[in-house]
């Protein structure tokens, strides 16, 4: 049932894990995962707490390296030694506190920019662009994090993620804390900023309907493996007016261990 | 985008080189002043341990080398017979009075010495004593007149039958061999007794605290306390026949000039001499000259420079710019090490505890035995204190460091990481920052742990405001105590101050107000 790819422009995938595990101390997290991901599509990652989803992200730009197998980005193998100058090209944005707390929003904004040596006016002009496509007022710029309301710090915390251009986005929960309202809104900028600047999007989250609107394919994971990868319009034309909850829970107990 | 730069310059640049300059000012000050003054041809140094009668002792001698045209530079008050000794060995001092009995059983540990063979022993380490002054300062148990009489109590055997007295000793006392331990075995004593400061013990017996110390035959404050002597009834007590203690290489004109003392001093006059300086509150130098001038040992070029309000503020003045230039080298210097090693091993958890028990090892160490540890090392004077307050401060800036770096969210090193920055970067632009609030703390902790311990740096004759404390408590004066008490709680108060206001600038506003 899988789906075959729309826009084929490139033959190979951005991202692609081969059988990776990784486990924390004794416990395996994560078994035998093997996936690749297409490029300029956006995938939901879905599962309940603990099923190794974030982990599986963090694999991803480095912050974790792999027990066994391997991970390529980009069609190489991660080199772990230019760790900086590759995370460069991936964007993170995560749940809550991700923001620096004694930097501005300008500055967390700007400090990838900045350290990458862009020039004072290329960064500015940035940062225009950004605020158009986040809908953030200018004047919040000189605000401290704790000055901002959530869906403030959510917008200045997908800015600083898309700063630098990625072709790869990482998104870690990061709707998780906002209200219902701010996180329509939110989701419409994504959406509309990802259709003037196509990027790979991993997306993990626990909300299905987050998950449904967001992205085009949807892996579902449990207990440290994938569970199965569905082209998000397949899985709405099949459980059509449904509670997206339960349809979680069905494909999670569909075919479970 | 000036908000960057701005938050940048503040956060890194500005303040940090603005802690960095002033500190390394004045310890350059600090370790320049720190250098003794070793030019001019035939320049004495005389010392004396931390007591009225060494003080007045060395005050004589002193004054005697003066008017025979030395250039004198006193180091009085020093702690205890080991740091003097060891002064006096090592070239930091070139005289000081000392005890037969001291030296025999304090310093070569032996129960008994003949003349000669002390002699002997001194020689071997380039000393000479010099002819005996004329009294026997033994120790004796000192008891108050009222419990005396209550108890029945006139030889120190007498004290068997009365278990539940109170004793305390000073800590010399009550750990040398010839000391408590003797006298509790010869005469079978049930006391246990606490370690006290002996002019604190005298206050405690006059306040009723404490029934008992020990106290020198020649003390001048027997009778102003009401103290009576308990009779050495077995004979524990050695002779303590004083003499100045000297370098062999002594210039002959300098020994020359100590001469006309010998035999110049028996136990009454001795007596006298203290009381004038313990209970009628005259300064040593005063009293000492006073005694050269009726004898007519004195120079007439002399006088005696009377304290007036002027200089005494100007003294005030100087102790407090010696301890605060001691200070700020030792925590200036123990940030140079601290901060820097904190910072190289705090990814490491082994090295971390490895190095934070090391730096809590020298924490437990007490300040008198570092000090005196140290004066093979750095001699006598600022140095040597700098060294002990240096590695006093190096525990609250490593721990609070490692605490702080250790303390930052790991959600934001892993956002750090993944924006492309470097593990340096993510130190400066993240982690040091977050962690500034901490850092500042532990550097604060020193400096104020640094205030307080300095004023133990008078014991090796670095100055200092523990000198007119030290000097005020060996003197039973509070004028004098308070000369160094008070602009020492200012200092540690005005520390306090200045870091708060330190941090606020290294620390953007909101983060001292989040949680």
């Amino acid at each position: 049932m899988h789906q075959e790819p729309e826009d084929n422009l490139q033959s190979e995938a951005p991202l692609r894990l081969n059988a990776v595990s990784k486990r924390f101390v004794n416990d395996w997290v994560l078994e035998d995962i093997s996936i690749s991901f297409r490029a300029n599509v956006t995938t939901a990652l879905v599962g309940e707490s603990g099923c190794g989803k974030s982990t599986l992200l963090k694999l991803c730009n480095g912050l974790h390296r792999p027990d066994r197998g391997s991970v390529s980005l980009f069609s190489t193998p991660i080199d772990y030694d230019s760790l900086p100058r590759l995370r460069q090209r991936i964007g993170y944005a995560v749940q809550g506190n991700g923001l620096f707390p004694h930097l501005t929003a300008g500055d967390n904004i700007t400090i990838a920019a900045n350290l990458a040596g862009w020039e004072r006016a290329t960064i500015q002009a940035r940062v225009q662009e950004l605020l158009l496509l986040v809908q953030l007022d200018p004047g919040l710029l000189d605000r401290y994090p704790h000055e901002l309301s959530g869906g403030q710090q959510q917008r200045v915390g997908l800015s600083r993620a898309l700063m630098l251009r990625p072709s790869l986005l990482l998104l870690d929960e990061p709707f998780a804390a906002i209200d219902p309202l701010t996180r329509l809104e939110i989701h419409e900028q994504l959406i509309s900023a990802l259709r003037s600047e196509p990027a790979t999007v991993l997306l993990v989250t626990h909300d299905m309907r987050e998950a449904l609107k967001l992205s085009d394919e949807i892996v579902f994971m449990k207990d440290g493996a994938v569970h199965g990868q569905y082209a998000t319009e397949q899985l709405l034309a099949e459980y059509a007016g449904r509670e997206p909850e339960l349809l979680l829970r069905h494909e999670l107990a569909d075919s479970g261990l | 985008m000036n908000f960057t730069l701005r938050i940048e310059l503040r956060l890194t640049l500005r303040a940090v080189l603005r802690l960095l300059k002033g500190q390394l000012t004045i310890a350059l000050f600090g370790c320049l002043a720190a250098m003794p003054v070793s030019f001019g041809a035939e320049r004495i140094v005389v010392g004396s341990k931390v007591f009225t009668e060494s003080h007045i002792l060395g005050e004589i001698a002193a004054q005697r080398l003066e008017s025979a045209g030395f250039a004198v530079e006193r180091k009085l008050g020093l702690g205890g017979t080991l740091i003097s000794y060891q002064a006096l060995k090592v070239g930091e001092l070139d005289v000081y009075p000392e005890y037969t009995g001291t030296l025999v059983r304090a310093v070569f540990k032996k129960q008994e010495l003949s003349q000669e063979a002390l002699e002997q022993a001194l020689r071997v380490d380039g000393l000479i004593l010099q002819e005996q002054l004329g009294f026997n300062n033994s120790y004796a148990v000192a008891v108050p007149s009222a419990v005396a009489q209550s108890r029945d109590l006139k030889r120190i055997s007498d004290l068997r039958t009365h278990s539940d007295l109170r004793f305390g000793f000073t800590h010399e006392f009550i750990n040398r061999a010839d000391g408590w331990p003797a006298l509790q075995s010869r005469y079978g004593l049930p006391q246990t007794a606490v370690g006290i400061e002996h002019a604190l013990a005298y206050r405690a017996m006059a306040s009723g605290d404490l029934d008992g110390t020990d106290a020198y035959t020649t003390d001048g404050e027997l009778a102003f306390y009401d103290l009576v002597l308990l009779e050495d009834d077995r004979d524990l007590f050695p002779r303590y026949d004083a003499a100045f203690l000297t370098r062999q290489d002594l210039p002959p004109s300098a020994m020359a000039a100590l001469k006309p003392l010998a035999g110049l001093i028996d136990e009454k006059a001795m007596q006298a001499l203290n009381r004038k300086v313990a209970s009628d509150g005259q300064a040593p130098a005063q009293v000492a000259r006073r005694f050269l001038e009726e004898h007519d040992l004195a120079s007439p070029s002399d006088s005696y420079d009377p304290s007036s309000a002027a200089a005494l503020a100007k003294k005030v003045l100087g102790h407090t710019l010696t301890h605060l230039r001691l200070t700020f080298a030792a925590v200036f210097l123990g940030c140079a090490l601290a901060l820097p090693l904190a910072l190289a091993v705090s990814r490491n958890e082994r090295w971390s505890s490895a190095i934070q028990y090391f730096a809590g090892l020298v924490q437990t160490i007490p300040a008198l035995a570092l000090l005196a540890l140290m004066i093979p090392l750095f001699g006598l004077g600022e140095r040597t204190a700098i060294a002990a307050l240096f590695l006093y401060s190096l525990l609250p800036i490593v721990r609070n460091t490692i605490a702080g770096l250790a303390g930052v969210d790991p959600l934001l090193r892993d956002v750090a990481a993944s924006l492309g920055m470097t593990p340096r970067q993510q130190l400066i632009k993240v982690e040091l920052p977050l962690a500034m609030p901490t850092i500042m703390a532990g550097i604060k902790t020193a400096a104020v742990i640094s205030i307080g311990t300095a004023t133990l740096a008078a014991f090796v004759g670095a100055g200092g405001l523990g000198e007119p404390i030290l000097t005020g408590i060996s003197l039973n004066d509070n004028r004098v105590i308070l000369q160094g008490a008070i602009p020492a709680a200012l200092l540690a108060l005005i520390t306090e101050f200045a870091f708060s206001r330190l941090s606020r600038s290294m620390v953007p506003a909101h983060l001292r107000r989040r949680r």
